[in-house]
């Protein structure tokens, strides 16, 4: 099956999303048209799947429907019982003959022991003309079983049999030592449905299976899915649905879900099962996907007599934390499952089904598309697009959409849908939850103070600090802000520090772990835009049986912000309360027994603790108080950690919760860290007697010191969101004990028994060298010198170089030889510079300085190619105008154009002036053009007018952050550029909001190449583990390059712990892409290019022989150019005139080409010299060729020691003709697009500008249309495209995603059906109409017409939408103007320009980081709430006399574009209504415009005088 | 840290000088005191920059953003404590450094560094002022002993280090105050002696042993070294360079340390004035264009001479930064000294070629010629190349050489053994450990002539090893790593 872990490959990080879609009849009708429509909703959903190397291997698809009851009793050659009274059983079985029976014969035996009787097996008839190669390999035997039920076994009865019968028989089998054993899967086992699926093509299913064929199989429900996995490791169990739904999505919370359940199967007991529960766990089995695991936990809660959707709503529950209308019944009952279960959390569109009920479910943030369709004969059609399934106009009840959060459900007896309010409210009113919760769940504000207070403690604190390793950095740097207002502090540029694993410092533990981020997969959230979604708060308590539902489930410990202060903390540890008991354990060893006392005291805490639950305590308060010149603190990670995951091993993990008080932990990400492993509350109580300190001597602002310290604990709660919004989370709750990290530097032995489960893969230092460096910090706190006259604390130098900080790559010494080196042409100056770099024997700083060339095999250099040739492989890093100067900007574009390398516009967008060469030859055109979350200037002619075109899936300073630029620097010059209001700063949302998957990402591939053909299409991915995962599926998902970048790359601001805690370096990325392109056979068909920090010829040769061929520079260049490293990039006080605004420092800048130019030669020379001593003639021949590195064995360090590269250095064992480099040009599918037929017809509107109307038929297969008309349209008329409607193009049916997206001036493009998601996206200056077909009866505000993510970045032009819109409409426009008739959630976000006119229902949250343009809104029925708007940069206003005008005509085009009911409704009565509209104006824009109004007249006054 | 746009909104202010008519009349230090809200602002000037060039321009490492922001904060006794840490005696790096942090500063790319110096001295001063600046002596004793021999600025702070660490310390001085160059080899009116005899006396009262007048190897026999467990030898480079031209022997030929060291004697009180040491109405001229020679013509403007000529043999530098002399490099560039302000005739590529005797062998003139510089080939130094027909005559009668010194006397390391590197210093590498374990080398001894800054870095980082050699392992500071390179 899938490959075993290699290299650096870890299976674990396999990821899929999909398209996903049920039909069913509502008044329950079987027919067998069922399974063929629902097979043509996958064939009609092929392009959200995605295809192996071998071209034919999907990555799975299946089918669930109803038991076939008649068509078995036709082919099973045993007789069946009626319908309900056996189940039938899909099982995938051992190819080998023998194996396949002995699992046969282990299941069965589990089934007699549940006292069940067998009726038969039935060989099920496969073709396998269809399989793939890959497929075929891995090709299951497949059979049906089928199993009887006596009489007096009741159907809940029946089903736990067969699940305990399934369960144990799937452990015995896959403990067994069967080679095969893992191909012992079952499907399905049910007496109500049954799955059809496998590794197959969506056309493919009814060919494999030739049952599906027969026209006697009727069902009255189809569940279909089909998996686009990122890489091509799918198996064929792991093809959905799955037993009792599918899914769309990716649960980010997994690991922390997957833990949770195994602590609390620690209670598990169950009337039904008996003894047999020990025997079913543990629930989940190892190495599934998310999916499948959510699909286990949920089937075992439907054991516990949760009906389908309340398991559901357990398991992804909205949010209801922060939602202030939502009933109190409905939040009871999330809260009081939330003391029972955290939420899945992650991107997700869940259909499920019982057999009885259909129906569905879409996460709290609305990540994933999910339309429907009832008709009025009878049929209810829900999938990831709309236009799936062919129904009449007239033939359409509704059109509707799952809202974030929301459920629906079909219920096939009544023949009626239940909306999510009357499904939830019976549900939550099934019990008192308020009144259990009120009775048990106590708040820790609710509990009295009992006046004991934690003692002071004997040593002074400036020891204890020093014990602790606070540096005067950490308080300046890192607590000060924090404690003054409330926020992180900010930073630039990138870290050039050593991996803590390299560092001659001691290092606190949690330097070590690196924090991981979405990219691609799943979304990062919005936690600054989007808190409604987010919650820190946490429960701590005791868990209970999750067979039971009874009111002391909710004996819980309730705190809103779990980083509590020293006074909250002695309210717990002396807590008087029935409920609650706490103890404290301490943490502390003895330090004169060294490494033996640390091991000891640990296992001891572990015992004591033990003992202590035993004792009933609940609340167990780790704490590292009371240090003292024979006690020193066991790292506070490692005790938590610990105790979680060997309380678990006891079995008394679900009994406690974790409470940390310690000296430690004082940044977002060690805070990050404590919560990942377990713990549930943390009192830093040494930043509290710091901030106490601070603020007592003025050192700080906030002079109150309770209130600096509340500062302070709400800026680490806000950074923790920030670190659980990276990686998708949405709640504290998910996150706890979810260990998303990746280890850096810790040995297997140390982490496997600590840190169980999170991976380190170069190894490292193990405890032994841990309790050396707190010897260390000890021994220095301890042992002051003689007479002190230097300073308290050690000075830091880990943000700013100092000289007895932490090392800095760039530092004096360095940056003045670059600088010298590049002015003077020196070669041997730069040799000096490179050498600081490259030479590291003595002081390590990366994983590259640990390796050194062999196998050499030397060649006269001029047989290697010339640097002329290299250098068109480099290129500069994405570095937007606006985060450095306009001259800075250009002056790399300029010196990179003359090398033929390619410069990076960065994400601001570009001047066309720049687009074409000036008259002394310079072109300022950025080669590569960025598109990034913020779509800044993203334009169909800045697209047109890129060699390459780069996504920013995450940027290596702030994975799963967006971009931001401080006001000062958006200066007017700036704001034209991006389309946004001089002095308002920009944030970027941390997702693109048309990527929440990878198949959204092949969707903005597929827009991009539409927009320009000639462009290569580049994806920027940020090393972490799994990285080579997500770069297969970007290979698969079409992309022509992908763009590798380390950890430590630059930003123009960035919160100080980002730029150093999240994301790995490149040599593990790079070498992991590498390995897993060509796991996959994928390397030939795409570029890998690397960045991150690459100073010199020898970063690039290492790169390249781990499997680069194209380099990315963008500090050394810069520094090329003058920057000295102020790293104030964010302050716009940059002194040299580089990543400022300001007019008078922008004159400093004394860059020059040629600067640039000397440093891309010297590094060019400085390879060609490496590639002539290993023998590499060219660039190619040396991809990959990783065995010529090694560890250089002359490193010293001591920590070094255990450090092992071999995984880096790993190459798969693969066929040797295999190309190590790209060889092959991607199949963009292109020739199908519709445009092409339009351009044949549209020939004379598009050359001579001759008006012209065209009808076409469009179907949801149609996408991105427009795209290439626009581009074309570009080419030859630049950014005016045509005249105004010039060409007028009439499309009827479901247009697919991307309708419209970047259409140019000149185009009228109308729809007459619906379209689907990114309507209008990046549209610039086309009108698009959408409206209802005149035959349809529904009402148009009524039902949904567009998709999620309409006019995301959109420019210019204008939208008439004849229906309701999804969530996130407008986000980012910045220019056109449009008319809808309702919207869903989060409408306007970052909207910095153009009109929006919503005439019907908003969402919640509309206008959040709205810094521009006006939206309106019809309000008739004045039921809108601050629910519904985010307040923070809008006021809402009447609609004054001047903008009735502007409005009044909008909403007359609408009427005139779509015969709009509601804009009729409107303007019939226009006075009247006008009133009833809320204007939401921004209040930065308000007085920018305010601004413009005043200038202007003061203008008009000067020319008045003057005149 | 820093103010925001604090470079932006003020201006680089040094101190004012009493006019030179008034200043010439006496030796005293005559610069006028700033405003604090002015220091403030100069403070403020600091762009608390993410790579501190200064902080690696300056040898000590002085954590000068740090001070800066505290003085900008006006919190001086923070900035004292920040810059106590690395700097014993900033009350002379602060008066008398030339200061290789400002030609490194940052800000110096676009505009006047900042006063990084005049800040050094004010914190200093602050302290005396305030009585923040006591006694501070060790804990506890470790019982071991270390003689430091020469109390120049290497040695005082090689003392004051080894004795907060514990060790007792006694420190030798061949001449009868303590000081070395500091004392003898800068005038008053650039260093007050009084503030040197302010530190010595709180080094004296931290229990340092004090040995003046105590040649060591002259009339202190090295043998008594042995009772010692540690030796830190901070000597100076005091072997001076002649001039062996014709007419070398002149009377009015006078090395420029014996003329500045004499009169600081004599401003000392410690004798009168002789009449050939004295430039009053003579013709002076200085050979030698550095520190020393600038020394020499303001102390000759002081005598009252009749004129003062300055030769420099190298050509005259450019006025600012050339492409070959880049930021953040110490800069090549003309620099102009209050003494030059005093007036002096300054001459450049210019190489004297005799002193012309009169008859009683008394110096009358010298001969000159002008010179130019011709480029060698690849890898070979420029050539020096008179110019034809430009031998020219001066009239002088007191001829000053600051010409430099070569390097140690040798009497003291041939008693002791020790090896020396090829530039004559004692050979005392990274750890400053000369051949003989437990002796070590520091300052100008080991390093050549150089700056006061280098001088008490050297006594430091030696007192660090001398620390570590004597107890395994040593709680001094260092400065660390980061040294800016040469270009």
């Amino acid at each position: 099956m899938r490959p075993k872990e290699q290299g650096l490959y870890l299976p674990e990080f396999e990821r899929d999303n999909c398209g996903a879609g049920f039909i069913c009849n509502l008044k329950g009708k079987r027919t067998n048209d069922i399974i063929h429509k629902a097979l043509d909703i996958l064939i009609r959903l092929e392009h959200r799947g995605a295809v192996s190397a071998d071209g034919k291997t999907g990555d799975g698809a299946g089918i669930l429907i109803e038991i076939p009851h008649n068509f078995f009793k036709k082919v099973c050659d045993f007789d069946l019982p009626e319908f309900g009274e056996y189940a039938a059983g899909m099982v995938f079985l051992p190819r080998s003959k023998n194996q396949l029976n002995i699992c046969k014969e282990i299941f069965e035996e589990e089934i007699i022991n549940q006292g069940l009787n067998i009726i038969g097996w039935r060989q099920v008839p496969v073709d396998k003309s269809c399989l793939g190669s890959i497929a075929s390999l891995s090709e299951p035997n497949v059979e049906q079983i089928f199993i009887g039920k006596d009489e007096d076994t009741s159907d809940e009865v029946f089903r736990a049999k067969l699940f305990a019968a399934r369960k144990i028989a799937e452990h015995k089998i896959y403990s067994s030592n069967l080679g095969e054993a893992e191909y012992f899967y079952l499907p399905s086992l049910s007496t109500k449905t049954i799955i059809y699926k496998g590794l197959l093509m969506p056309q493919d299913i009814n060919i494999y299976y030739t049952d599906l064929n027969d026209p006697d199989l009727v069902t009255k429900l189809a569940l279909v899915h089909q998996r686009f996995s990122t890489n091509t490791f799918p198996t064929w169990d792991l093809a959905q649905p799955f037993r009792y739904m599918c899914h769309n999505g990716e649960i980010n919370t997994l690991r922390g879900n997957l833990s949770r359940m195994k602590a609390r199967e620690e209670l598990f007991e169950s009337e039904i099962f008996g003894e047999d529960i020990k025997k079913i766990v543990p629930v989940t089995l190892e190495g599934k996907s998310d999916s499948a695991s959510m699909d286990m936990v949920l089937e075992m809660l439907l054991q516990t007599g949760r009906s389908l959707p309340e398991a559901i709503m357990m398991m992804v529950p909205e949010a209801w934390e922060k939602n202030p209308s939502m009933g109190d019944s409905k939040k009871a009952f999330y809260e009081y499952n939330a003391c029972i279960m955290e939420p899945w959390d992650g991107p997700a569109s869940i259909p499920f089904t019982d057999g009885q009920y259909i129906g569905a479910l879409l996460d709290r943030n609305g990540l994933r598309p999910s339309r429907y369709t009832v008709t009025k004969d009878g049929y209810v059609i829900m999938s990831s697009e709309t236009g799936v399934v062919d129904v009449k106009p007239e033939n359409v009840e509704l059109h509707g959409r799952l809202e974030p959060g929301k459920m629906f459900l079909v219920d096939m007896v009544e023949g009626r849908i239940v909306g999510d309010e009357e499904v939830k409210e019976q549900i939550v009113s099934k019990r008192p939850y308020r009144k259990w919760l009120n009775k048990n769940l106590l708040p820790l504000a609710d509990v009295p103070y009992t006046g004991n207070k934690t003692p002071v403690e004997p040593v002074d604190f400036k020891t204890r600090q020093k014990v602790f390793g606070y540096t005067i950095e950490d308080i300046k740097t890192i607590i000060s802000p924090m404690a003054t207002g409330g926020k992180e502090a900010i930073g630039s540029m990138g870290t050039d520090t050593p991996l803590a694993v390299l560092s001659d410092k001691p290092q606190l533990l949690f330097n070590y772990f690196k924090q991981l981020f979405a990219q691609v997969t799943n979304p990062p959230l919005d936690g600054i835009r989007e808190e409604i979604v987010t919650d820190i708060s946490l429960s701590i308590g005791e868990d209970k049986n999750i067979f039971d539902i009874t009111p002391e489930h909710a004996q819980k410990l309730r705190i809103q912000n779990p980083v509590i202060s020293n006074e909250d903390l002695d309210k717990i540890k002396y807590i008087d309360h029935p409920d609650f008991r706490a103890k404290s354990i301490s943490i502390l060893y003895e330090i004169e027994k060294g490494l033996n006392g640390l091991e000891e005291r640990l296992e001891q805490i572990v015992l004591e603790i033990k003992k202590a639950v035993d004792e009933n305590r609940n609340i167990i308060i780790l704490s590292d108080r009371n240090v003292s010149d024979k006690l020193a603190p066991i790292p506070s990670l490692l005790a938590c950690s610990f105790v979680h995951h060997e309380l678990k091993k006891h079995k008394r993990r679900s009994s406690f919760g974790i409470v940390i008080e310690s000296a430690e932990p004082r940044e977002p990400h060690h805070f990050a860290l404590l919560f990942g492993y377990g713990a549930s509350a943390i009192n830093p109580y040494m930043v509290n007697e710091i901030i106490y300190q601070l603020s007592k001597e003025g050192e700080i602002e906030e002079q109150e010191p309770d209130v600096a310290i509340k500062n302070f604990n709400k800026a680490i709660g806000k950074g923790i969101v920030k670190i659980m919004n990276k990686i998708g989370i949405s709640t504290l709750h998910s996150y706890r004990g979810s260990q998303i990290f990746e280890i850096l530097g810790l040995n297997k032995k140390f982490t496997n028994k600590y840190f169980t489960n999170t991976p380190s893969r170069i190894e490292g230092i193990g405890l032994y060298e841990i309790e050396k460096e707190i010897q260390k910090r000890y021994k220095r706190a301890f042992t002051p010198p003689e007479t002190e006259t230097g300073l308290d604390l050690e000075i830091g130098g880990d943000y700013r170089w100092r000289r007895n900080g932490e090392r800095h790559m760039l530092n004096p010494a360095s940056v003045a030889k670059l600088q010298q080196a590049v002015k003077q042409n020196s070669y041997k100056t730069y040799k000096e510079y490179s050498n600081f770099i490259n030479d590291q024997t003595k002081n390590l700083m990366t994983i590259r300085g640990m390796f050194k060339f062999k196998q050499l095999n030397p060649i006269s250099i001029d047989e290697v190619e010339p640097w002329t040739e290299i250098v068109k492989r480099f290129k500069t890093g994405a570095m937007s105008f606006g985060s450095i100067s306009k001259e800075a900007h250009e002056n790399l574009a300029i010196a990179m154009n003359r090398l033929q390398g390619k410069s990076n516009s960065g994400e601001g967008g570009e001047d066309a002036n720049r687009f074409t060469r000036d008259a002394n030859g310079n072109w300022r055109n950025s080669a590569i053009k960025q598109v990034a979350s913020g779509r800044f200037g993203v334009s169909i002619n800045y697209l047109s007018n890129a060699k390459e075109i780069q996504i920013k899936m995450a940027q290596g300073a702030k994975p799963g952050e967006g971009g931001q630029l401080p006001g000062p620097k958006v200066n007017p010059a700036i704001a034209k550029t991006r389309n946004s209001t001089a002095y308002v700063g920009l944030i970027s949302p941390p997702p693109h909001h048309d990527i929440y998957s990878i198949e959204d990402l092949a969707q903005l591939i597929f827009d991009l190449k539409n927009a320009n053909r000639e462009a290569r299409i580049n994806v920027k991915l940020v090393s972490k583990v799994g990285v080579g995962t997500i770069a297969a599926g970007v290979a698969k998902a079409k992309a022509d390059v992908v763009l590798v970048s380390g950890y430590d790359g630059g930003t123009g601001a960035a919160a100080l712990t980002s730029l150093r805690h999240a994301g790995l370096p490149w040599e593990l990325g790079i070498a992991e892409v590498q390995q897993t392109l060509l796991l996959n056979n994928l390397r030939s068909r795409i570029t890998v290019e690397c960045d991150g920090q690459l100073k010199t010829g020898r970063d690039v040769a290492i790169a390249c022989l781990l499997g680069a061929e194209e380099f990315g520079f963008s500090t050394a260049p810069l520094v090329a150019s003058g920057c000295i490293m102020m790293r104030a990039c964010h302050l716009n006080t940059c002194p040299v005139g580089i990543a400022t605004q300001d007019p008078e420092l922008r004159k400093n800048f004394k860059g020059t080409p040629e600067n640039v130019i000397n440093f891309m030669y010297f590094v060019a020379q400085e390879l060609r010299e490496i590639m002539a001593s290993l023998g590499f003639r060219t660039l190619n021949e040396m991809v990959g060729q990783s065995q010529k590195l090694d560890m250089d064995h002359a490193i010293e360090h001591y920590k070094a020691q255990g450090i092992d590269l071999s995984n880096i250095l790993y190459k798969p064992n693969i066929d040797k003709d295999l190309p190590l480099y790209k060889t092959q040009d991607q199949n963009h599918g292109l020739d199908n697009v519709l445009d092409f037929d339009i351009l044949r017809k549209a020939h004379p509107a598009i050359y001579r500008k001759e008006k012209m109307s065209l009808d076409f038929n469009i179907s949801n297969i149609n996408r991105t249309t427009g795209a290439i008309l626009s581009n074309e349209i570009s080419k030859i008329h630049g950014e005016a495209g045509l005249p105004e409607h010039t060409l007028e193009l009439n499309f009827k049916g479901s247009a697919g995603q991307s309708f419209g997206a970047f259409a140019t001036r000149g185009l009228t493009l109308n729809v007459t059906g619906n379209t689907n998601d990114y309507f209008g996206k990046g549209l610039s200056g086309a009108t698009l109409t959408v409206k209802k077909p005149e035959e349809a009866t529904f009402k148009s505000h009524e039902n949904v017409i567009i998709g999620n993510v309409a006019l995301y970045g959109a420019i210019n032009g204008e939208a008439y939408i004849n229906g309701i819109g999804g969530e996130r409409f407008c986000v980012r426009n910045s220019g056109a103007k449009a008319v809808i008739e309702g919207i869903g959630d989060h409408g306007c976000e970052y909207m910095t320009g153009g009109r929006a006119v919503i005439l019907g229902k908003i969402g919640r949250n509309f206008a959040a980081g709205m810094s521009g343009g006006i939206a309106y809104i019809y309000n008739p029925d004045n039921n809108l709430d601050n629910n519904n708007f985010n307040m923070e940069m809008i006021e809402l206003e009447h609609v004054s006399n001047d903008d009735a005008t502007e409005l009044k005509e909008l909403i007359q085009n609408h009427y005139y574009h779509t015969d709009s009911e509601v804009a009729g409704h409107i303007l019939e009565n226009w006075e009247e209504n006008l009133s009833k509209f809320i204007r939401v104006m921004p209040i930065e824009y308000k007085k920018a415009l305010q601004r413009m109004e005043e200038e202007k007249k003061k203008e008009e006054n000067l020319e008045l005088k003057t005149a | 840290m820093g103010k925001l746009r604090g470079f932006l909104e003020y201006e680089r202010k040094e101190e004012t000088t009493e006019a030179v008519e008034l200043r010439v009349k006496n030796y005293k230090e005559f610069t006028k005191e700033l405003d604090t809200e002015e220091l403030n602002h100069q403070g403020a000037r600091c762009m608390d920059c993410g790579i501190p060039f200064c902080h690696s321009g300056c040898p000590l490492g002085n954590l000068i953003p740090d001070f800066n922001h505290a003085v900008y904060q006006n919190d001086w006794k923070k900035a004292l404590q920040i810059l106590h840490s690395t700097n014993n005696f900033p009350e002379f790096t602060g008066r008398l450094c030339p200061a290789p942090c400002e030609s490194a500063c940052v800000l110096g790319i676009i505009e006047p560094p900042v006063s990084i110096e005049l800040i050094e001295k004010y914190i200093v001063e602050r302290g005396f002022k305030e009585g923040w600046i006591v006694p501070n002596p060790p804990k506890n004793r470790t019982g071991k002993k270390v003689a430091v021999v020469g109390s120049g600025p290497a040695g005082m702070a090689a003392a004051q280090q080894l004795n907060r660490a514990g060790h007792e310390v006694t420190l030798f001085e061949r001449d009868a105050k303590l000081g070395g160059l500091l004392r003898y080899g800068i005038p008053d009116f650039k260093l007050d002696k009084s503030v040197i005899d302010r530190r010595l006396k709180i080094m004296e009262d931290e229990g340092i042993t004090f040995k003046p007048n105590t040649h060591v190897g002259d009339n202190y026999d090295v043998e008594e070294l042995k009772a010692f467990d540690a030796v830190v030898l901070t000597g100076g480079a005091t072997q001076r360079r002649g001039l062996p031209i014709p007419g070398a022997d002149a009377k009015g030929v006078v090395q420029a340390m014996e003329f500045l060291k004499n009169n600081n004697q004599v401003v000392d009180n410690l004798k009168e004035l002789s009449p050939e040491l004295s430039a009053e109405g003579k013709n002076v001229i200085v050979i030698g264009g550095g520190d020393t020679g600038s020394d020499c013509v303001g102390t000759s403007n002081r005598h009252g001479a009749k004129s003062v000529t300055n030769f420099e043999i190298m050509p005259m530098p450019s006025n600012s930064r050339t492409n070959q002399n880049p930021w953040p490099y110490w800069p090549f560039t003309l620099k102009t000294s209050s003494s030059h302000e005093e007036g002096v005739n300054r001459n450049w590529s210019i190489s004297t070629k005799e002193f012309i005797k009169d008859k009683d062998g008394n110096l009358k003139g010298l001969k000159t010629v002008e010179i130019e510089w011709v480029k060698g080939k690849k890898g070979e130094r420029p050539q020096l190349k008179e110019v034809e027909g430009s031998e020219k005559e001066w009239p002088c009668e007191l001829a000053l050489l600051a010409l430099g010194f070569t390097g140690p006397e040798a009497s003291l390391s041939q008693q002791l053994g020790l090896d020396l590197d090829n530039r004559t210093n004692i050979k005392a590498d990274n750890d400053y450990q000369t051949n003989i374990p437990h002796i070590f080398a520091a300052g100008d001894m080991r390093r050549g002539q150089s700056l006061i800054v280098w001088a008490i870095s050297e006594g430091r980082e030696a007192a660090y090893h001398a620390d570590k050699y004597l107890m395994g392992e040593s709680k001094l500071p260092t400065k660390g790593n980061g040294d800016l390179p040469a270009a």
